[in-house]
């Protein structure tokens, strides 16, 4: 039963993104279980409110696990310590009574602190620009039934464009490196004979850009598919590797 | 060029490299196990390997492309770790966890391969130096007749206590060696692009398989001189 709990939450502060940053540690006392994270962090806010500090800043939107805006690093896990879900699906029953709760932001290079808990994470939005898109000339829309693909393959695309762009499979990656949410949106395209058409072009593009920003080389540790909110498949950057591979042996 | 200034075409040169490593140890395991025949059927296998491959010119090329190899190997992974510590940047998380599903040896795969490379000099001083070379050059490197390499193996395995320190050198080497390839070589696969849904589990299967295979092979020549020498102190 959900009850009511005692916590110490200790929050990364950082001002800006050039300060050096360190760890505040925050009393709450009253929490109710049945409350999500980021409530606890609203409440946590007004406390700082009411005694005149400055509110930790992070990001949050659709707090329904669709945005993928709620980046937070809590206990040693991107989005928290239960499986398959953002931060805003978390709730305060994962917390026991007394708990510390380690709160931070990501952290990799190509995740720059913009203050506290919010991070830039624009790097993914110019890979998407790079290539993540299919330029057809679509005239007369044709039925969706017009063109059949089979189940598996329609389930794989949709497995794949599950990614919400929230950058916890790098902020997770030892090498700080990019290729789950690559693969992920290079799969859901090359998988349908819409993308299909562009997909080596797309593959090329995609990594060049990854590369280009500075994203680390995948080493396949996994770390990103198990900390993924949407469970997106490490089989998907073995498509983008063959992908990829393919189109420049071809050139 | 691609293959050195993407990320997919550098592990591309990784994984080749690796695979083509973990062929050679296949083969080299194998002739290694006449070492054991000889010894139990008193045979002389091991010998015959030895001077039919000695310093023939195919065994030099081949020394010389697997020299390569190593060096390819070697280079790119101390490029790609420079670079994707670059690519996390300095700060690192207060609490760290190692999340189910993420192998150890996958994140301590430079540590794990520099143990690979320091048993490989003392492995080539060893051997390599003392019958290749030496067949090579003329110089007497050892005692021994550098075709006799099975008397070599014998006395370095089986030399009173320095024997059994060699023995036991040797074992955490290949220990070391296992756990780098049992995730190398699914990982080779994975960037190779040979791996699904379906595939995933299997190429791991197809890595440990190989990985205890190759290390196997050695072990079993190392444990086997290592009983042999106990039983001599012993008596
Ligand atoms: S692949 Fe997963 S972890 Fe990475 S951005 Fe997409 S949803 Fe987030
Ligand atoms: S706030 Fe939108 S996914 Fe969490």
């Amino acid at each position: 039963m959900d009850s009511y709990i005692n916590i110490k939450v200790r929050v990364w502060r950082q001002a800006g993104p050039k300060v050096a940053g360190h760890f505040e540690t925050y009393e709450l006392n009253h929490i109710f279980q049945g409350a999500s994270f980021l409530e606890m962090i609203d409440i946590l806010n007004e406390q700082l409110i009411a005694e005149h500090k400055d509110p930790i800043a992070f990001d949050h939107d659709c707090r329904e696990g669709i945005c993928g805006m709620c980046s937070m690093y809590v206990n040693g896990h991107p989005h928290g310590p239960d499986s398959a879900i953002t931060t805003c699906q978390l709730h305060m029953r994962h917390f026991h009574d007394g708990e510390t709760i380690t709160v931070e932001p990501w952290r990799s290079r190509a995740f720059p602190v913009i203050k506290d808990l919010m991070v830039d994470r624009q790097a993914y939005d110019r890979i998407m620009q790079a290539g993540g898109f299919v330029s057809v000339n679509t005239g007369g829309v044709p039925d969706a039934n017009a063109i059949a693909i089979p189940k598996p393959v329609a389930d794989e695309a949709m497995d794949a464009a599950s990614c919400i762009g929230c950058g916890a499979c790098a902020a997770a990656c030892k090498n700080g490196s990019a290729m789950l949410f690559v693969s992920a949106k290079v799969s859901q395209l090359a998988l349908l004979p819409q993308g299909k058409i562009e997909a080596a072009k797309r593959a090329k593009a995609m990594v060049a850009k990854m590369d280009e920003l500075g994203f680390g080389n995948c080493t396949n540790t996994g770390a990103c598919a198990a900390e993924c909110p949407k469970s997106v498949s490490l089989a998907n950057i073995a498509r983008l590797n063959r992908e990829y591979l393919c189109a420049k042996f071809k050139d | 060029m691609w293959l050195k200034d993407s990320s997919i075409g550098r592990k591309f040169i990784m994984s080749i490299t690796g695979l083509f490593l973990v062929l050679f140890l296949l083969f080299h395991g194998s002739m290694n196990i006449c070492l054991v025949v000889d010894d139990l059927f008193g045979t002389q296998g091991y010998n015959w390997i030895c001077e039919m491959l000695g310093a023939n010119w195919y065994a030099i090329a081949g020394t010389l492309v697997l020299a390569l190899g190593v060096l390819v190997h070697f280079l790119y992974a101390f490029y790609l770790t420079f670079q994707n510590r670059r690519a996390r940047g300095n700060s690192r998380y207060a609490v760290e966890t190692c999340p189910e599903g993420v192998e150890w040896q996958s994140k301590n795969m430079l540590v794990l391969g520099i143990i690979v490379i320091l048993g490989l000099c003392l492995h080539l001083y060893n051997m390599w130096f003392k019958m290749q070379f030496a067949e090579l050059t003329g110089i007497a490197t050892s005692v021994f007749n550098p075709q006799d390499g099975s008397a070599i193996v014998k006395y370095l395995f089986t030399n009173g206590w320095c024997g059994i320190i060699y023995c036991l050198a040797y074992i955490v080497w290949l220990c070391a060696l296992w756990f780098h390839l049992s995730h190398g070589v699914w990982s080779a696969l994975q960037t190779l692009g040979w791996s699904n849904l379906i595939w995933l589990k299997r190429i791991k299967v197809i890595g440990t398989i190989f990985a205890t295979l190759a290390v196997g092979l050695f072990m079993i020549v190392v444990l086997y001189f290592l009983g042999v020498n106990i039983g001599m102190l012993a008596a």
